[in-house]
């Protein structure tokens, strides 16, 4: 049984879309800026009003409350946001260990945010994300501000991330290259219909 | 001993206004208008509604307080409506704060009025009325910065919600600092004007009493009375503004909905 399941789901005037990603399976998304591809990953994390059924094993979304919705099925955005003054603030004590399995040492909890590279911050926001244990990762265009080296490292860590949780992610990007070294399959989006390449 | 105003003494008072609209005109500080027209306003506004205390003071009737009272009471909301930076939608914008004026001044209005002051009967306009006044522009005060507060600093951090909703933050938590400084902003001038009471400032309704040839300590227990009700008017009425804007703020799927709140989003 697919893990994420997304049938007959219309949102802001796009749409109808079906989709349906296994276990361990890593999706890409691409098309033009304006063709919906944000707007389907919020959809999908139920943050915009939808038409339509989205399902996480055999739950279907309209069944749970939204916030356990939202961290089951996490939505990572290309700009993360951050509202306290370091790190550690917007972690729970238990996710510490998370940062040195990841690369960083623990000190990191320490550091400001305001100092951080955006590499470091974009690495950071996909380890808040990954604290709880989502099943499902939306990834809108999450290196696009990286330089390759932290473009690598970010691949590497959702690519174990999937691997030892059965979890399953759709990944949007504007680099072709960079979705057919990551991603089992590529659909492009226009006007809000997806097309397997 | 109680020394009566003339016409002649009011005049005398206005004068200083007149000279001051005249002096600003000169050196064009752009407020002469302004000026003039709120001295206007004051003046007939006041004497109007000294006339219509006069009349209710003479008969006594229930319904002519709650006609009174609800007329002060939808005033008071368009005023805090008209101090939002934000457009919000009308109805909804003069719903919540009506109805957290309602909380703040109404209740603890009553509440004073029968089991405080226990005039006869309990709505006697001579204590409902000017109770209900202070209340209501005091606690409106507060609930117009509180508001004011929660939606502009939701708006400039509208992403930062919208990042810990993703993170599966419930709307309450993602909205916890921003209520806790508007609930800030809202108490604020009624904290620091108790703290400064007697010592920096002697209260204006105090001073009036005072004036009017009340004894002191008597004036001081009715100011200590009317700033309890105060400060515990505009906390109520500010909680109250905050968990109806925040509630109105999301929809029941924990989104960040503007569009339920504001004009033009």
């Amino acid at each position: 049984m697919s893990v994420l399941k997304v049938s007959q789901l219309v949102y802001q005037g796009c749409g109808p879309v079906d989709l349906a990603i296994e276990a361990g399976e890593c999706i890409g998304l691409t098309g033009e800026s304006g063709s919906g591809k944000s707007l389907l990953l919020r959809a999908i994390a139920d943050l915009d009003e939808h038409r339509g059924d989205v399902l996480l094993g055999d739950v279907n979304c309209k069944s749970v409350a939204a916030p356990e919705w939202r961290q089951q099925v996490a939505l990572l955005p290309a700009d993360s946001q951050w509202w306290f003054d370091t790190v550690g603030e917007h972690f729970n004590a238990t996710d510490t260990e998370l940062f040195q399995r990841l690369g960083f040492k623990p000190q990191v909890a320490d550091w400001m945010v305001s100092r951080l590279s955006s590499g470091e911050k974009q690495r950071l926001a996909l380890i808040r994300m990954l604290a709880s244990q989502p099943r499902v990762l939306l990834l809108d265009e999450p290196t696009a501000n990286l330089d390759r080296q932290n473009t690598t490292g970010f691949e590497q860590i959702v690519a174990d991330y999937l691997a030892t949780h059965n979890a399953c992610a759709i990944w949007v990007s504007h680099d072709r290259e960079q979705l057919q070294r990551i991603t089992h399959k590529i659909y492009t989006i226009e006007k809000g219909r997806l097309n397997l390449c | 001993m109680l020394i009566k105003l003339t016409a002649f003494d009011l005049s005398l008072a206005a004068c200083l206004v007149l000279l001051l609209a005249l002096l600003s005109w000169k050196m064009q500080l752009l407020i002469t208008r302004q000026l003039l027209v709120a001295g206007l306003r004051t003046t007939v506004q006041l004497l109007l509604i000294g006339l219509v205390l006069k009349s209710v003071f003479s008969n006594v009737n229930i319904a002519w307080v709650i006609m009174i009272t609800l007329v002060m009471l939808s005033v008071a909301g368009w005023e805090i409506l008209s101090r939002q930076h934000r457009k919000l939608k009308v109805w909804w914008g003069f719903g919540i704060s009506t109805a957290s004026l309602f909380v703040s001044s109404f209740m603890v209005t009553l509440l004073a009025l029968t089991t405080i002051i226990q005039a006869d009967p309990w709505y006697h306009p001579q204590y409902a009325i000017p109770l209900l006044g202070m209340l209501l522009g005091n606690t409106m005060t507060g609930i117009a910065l509180g508001m004011d507060r929660l939606i502009q600093t939701a708006w400039q951090q509208r992403m930062i919600i919208e990042q810990r909703l993703m993170l599966g933050q419930t709307s309450s938590q993602a909205l916890a600092e921003i209520r806790r400084d508007s609930m800030r902003a809202g108490m604020i001038p009624i904290i620091n004007s108790m703290a400064a009471a007697g010592i920096v400032s002697l209260p204006g309704m105090m001073t009036g009493q005072i004036l009017a040839g009340a004894a002191p300590v008597e004036a001081v227990k009715y100011q200590i009375l009317i700033m309890f009700l105060i400060t515990s008017g505009t906390g109520f009425g500010v909680i109250s503004v905050l968990w109806l804007m925040s509630r109105r703020l999301f929809d029941e799927r924990h989104r960040l909905r503007f569009d339920q709140l504001l004009k033009q989003v």
